[in-house]
């Protein structure tokens, strides 16, 4: 496991894209060779889509040969609605850049048969030839996707009820009106992101602190389902230091002492430009 | 276009790089058109997973909805008022020439005229959509003859009439016909005036009150009967006075059910109405607030002495007058310059002012789901403006149809 410290939200968002960044271009992706990214929701990774969009605008990033898996949507939330995560994907993401609208994926919440789209959304991901780097974000209570406490730990793609705490975060969104809060979700499961190549965790702010002290210095534990990446083999942390604030001095030091080296994972920032 | 063509086949157009007017905000937004209305590029992303065809940068540039004019008498030498002109071929030659002030829908206004004028002019004033030839034509704009005497302004005496009998017949073979109305200005103190109203609004003609003296009770009870409109607010009415504020007091009435709102022209060209007066109307009520022109047939044609009818008149700048005389003969002012004069003279917002010449009649003639706003599904007729709102390029239906010699569209 890599744990990638950074100062603070903006920095560790630059990492983070930075990172995307290269990845997708050192992959050299090409028309019979497509890049596949998993890509998260909620606030944390605003400011890394900001970052790629940027990238993008100056010339250096082209999504053309990129497929994305989105992790979840709510279930029964109208396409079009504010909240839902395909808004939330085409606001903040995909509308600024050049990606293919048949390579963009994202669960349909509003599916007659919801079980079926879960299956055919894991038998994309199969013919994509799996994904390459799947990025995530986190809950205060170590959730990732909404596999929420108690989820297996190998569980695939599936509808799942949200955990109180969830509907009650959420309610802000909707009017602090609960009755309008949707209780359940269509997620990957803990398995379906644990099979890709890479994955990237985002975790910013003191109250994700706990989650990630739960992550990293616990065992694994269906309680905090984002601890089962401690045997993925190519799993990055990216976190500022707010939510480092609950880690052992000796990690902090350690993954600090790291810096140099993982910093060479994303300097220098490769550029299309060059590459054509 | 052929007919059986689809809606998926056609092009799709993104312009980029611009801040669109859209839910009363200037947001950097993306405009997509497809087939002449404005794209859901969203909804065309996730349902029909397809991108743009073309995109056009805007060079950070303002978009708006195409401004429309309410009241217009005339421009460019053609006076819609005028039988021996053929009013086809002027209405068209105005529509045309509209298109460089970002004008991209009209209402051609006749003054108050003799039954055989508006039996000849108004069937030639057929309502139609925009285009390339010139700005989409809404209906025409009657003011009078059912108006008042001592209000008549410009209006000939001799034509005037008032209701007798069976009221809205006579108002029938006045007109001919009301196919190719849209706006009827009249005076509601007219005895027998209200149950024209109540007709004429339910048969979707906007009643205007104007020329007119009457009071307030009397425009309320005209509103509560279905008009919506006030014809070049402070203009031929009587004088806002604080123990009858006359048809003025509409603006803060509390007679008026909230939903029913009114709406008032103002001719905000700096010389017909003090800014002084543009601001009390804006303040007292901005969301009813229609800039309109009331232009007379010298618009557009520049500094300079013009023979319009019998008259010889002097035109400087925005001034028209008499020639020789320093007697105001009417507005040479276009749209777009009372949107900029609006702006500066309120200090209101960049939105309120281009909502003045776009969401308002709009709204006020009930078409706001084609027309005045940039929302999915609306006609794609916008205007490109710079900062200063000054019209770069035009745009009807998703073609361009006027530019700026500066503009790279």
């Amino acid at each position: 496991m890599r744990l990638v410290i950074l100062d603070n939200y903006d920095l560790a968002s630059e990492w983070a894209a930075k990172y995307i960044c290269n990845r997708i271009i050192q992959f050299k992706p090409g028309k019979d060779r497509y890049f596949t990214l998993g890509l998260p929701t909620g606030s944390t990774p605003l400011g890394c889509y900001k970052k790629l969009i940027e990238y993008h605008k100056n010339g250096d990033l082209s999504f053309k040969y990129v497929k994305t898996f989105n992790m979840d949507e709510y279930v029964g939330l109208p396409r079009n609605h504010p909240e839902s995560y395909h808004s939330y994907m085409w606001n903040n993401f995909f509308k600024h850049i050049d990606i293919d609208p048949n390579n963009a994926h994202i669960l349909d919440g509003n599916a007659s048969d919801l079980q079926a789209e879960c299956d055919a959304f894991e038998k994309k991901i199969e013919e994509a030839g799996g994904i390459d780097l799947f990025v995530g974000g986190i809950g205060p209570d170590g959730h990732i996707a909404f596999n929420e406490p108690g989820s297996s730990l190998v569980s695939r793609t599936r509808l799942k009820t949200l955990a109180m705490d969830t509907i009650l975060a959420n309610a802000k969104y909707f009017d602090g009106d609960l009755s309008k809060v949707p209780t359940m979700a269509l997620t990957v499961g803990v398995g379906t992101v644990m099979d890709a190549r890479e994955v990237m965790i985002l975790i910013t702010g003191a109250h994700k602190a706990f989650a990630l002290y739960k992550a990293i210095e616990e065992g694994v534990n269906h309680m905090w389902t984002v601890s089962a990446f401690q045997q993925h083999p190519r799993t990055i942390f990216v976190c500022d230091e707010d939510a480092t604030l609950e880690l052992r001095v000796k990690t902090v030091k350690y993954f600090k002492g790291l810096m140099h080296v993982h910093n060479k994972l994303v300097d220098p920032l490769y550029s299309m430009k060059e590459e054509n | 276009m052929p007919p059986h063509k689809i809606g998926t086949e056609a092009q799709i157009v993104q312009f980029t790089n611009c801040r669109i007017l859209r839910g009363h905000e200037l947001i950097w937004e993306d405009l997509w058109i497809r087939e002449g209305r404005i794209l859901d590029p969203e909804k065309l992303f996730f349902e029909e997973k397809k991108s743009a065809d073309v995109k056009k940068d805007c060079e950070g540039h303002i978009l708006a909805p195409g401004f429309i004019d309410v009241q217009i008498n005339g421009g460019f030498g053609v006076d819609f008022s005028l039988t021996h002109e053929d009013i086809s071929a002027g209405v068209a030659l105005v529509a045309k020439n509209l298109l460089a002030y970002g004008v991209t829908s009209f209402c051609p206004t006749l003054v108050t005229s003799p039954p055989d004028v508006y039996h000849k002019v108004l069937p030639q004033i057929t309502v139609r959509n925009g285009s390339s030839k010139g700005a989409g034509v809404l209906g025409a704009h009657v003011e009078g003859p059912f108006i008042s005497h001592e209000k008549r302004g410009a209006h000939p005496d001799s034509h005037l009439r008032t209701f007798e009998g069976d009221a809205f017949q006579e108002l029938l073979k006045t007109y001919g016909s009301l196919d190719n109305i849209a706006i009827i200005t009249l005076a509601p103190e007219l005895k027998r005036s209200h149950e024209v109203i109540k007709e004429l609004t339910s048969r979707g003609v906007c009643v205007s009150v104007g020329h007119s003296v009457s009071h307030l009770k009397e425009a309320e009870e005209a509103v509560r009967n279905g008009a919506r409109f006030i014809t070049h607010l402070f203009n031929a009415m009587l004088p806002f006075h604080h123990r009858d504020p006359g048809i003025v007091g509409l603006l803060t009435s509390d007679q008026i059910a909230p939903e029913q709102q009114v709406f008032f022209g103002m001719i905000a060209d700096g010389i017909h109405t003090h800014p002084a007066a543009l601001r009390i109307a804006h303040r007292a009520h901005p969301k009813g607030l229609v800039l309109v022109t009331d232009a007379l047939p010298a618009l557009g044609l520049g500094n300079g002495r013009h023979t319009l009818g019998q008259q010889e008149i002097e035109v400087d700048g925005l001034r028209c007058c008499v020639a020789g005389t320093n007697t105001l003969c009417g507005s040479v002012a276009s749209l777009d310059t009372c949107v900029r004069h609006f702006l500066q003279a309120t200090g209101c917002s960049v939105e309120t002012a281009l909502e003045a010449a776009t969401l308002h009649p709009a709204q006020l003639l009930g078409i706001e789901k084609q027309k005045g706003t940039l929302d999915f599904g609306s006609d794609a007729d916008f205007v490109v403006l710079d900062d200063s709102l000054n019209v770069k390029a035009t745009y009807i239906a998703g073609d361009l149809v006027w530019k700026d010699k500066t503009f790279s569209h």
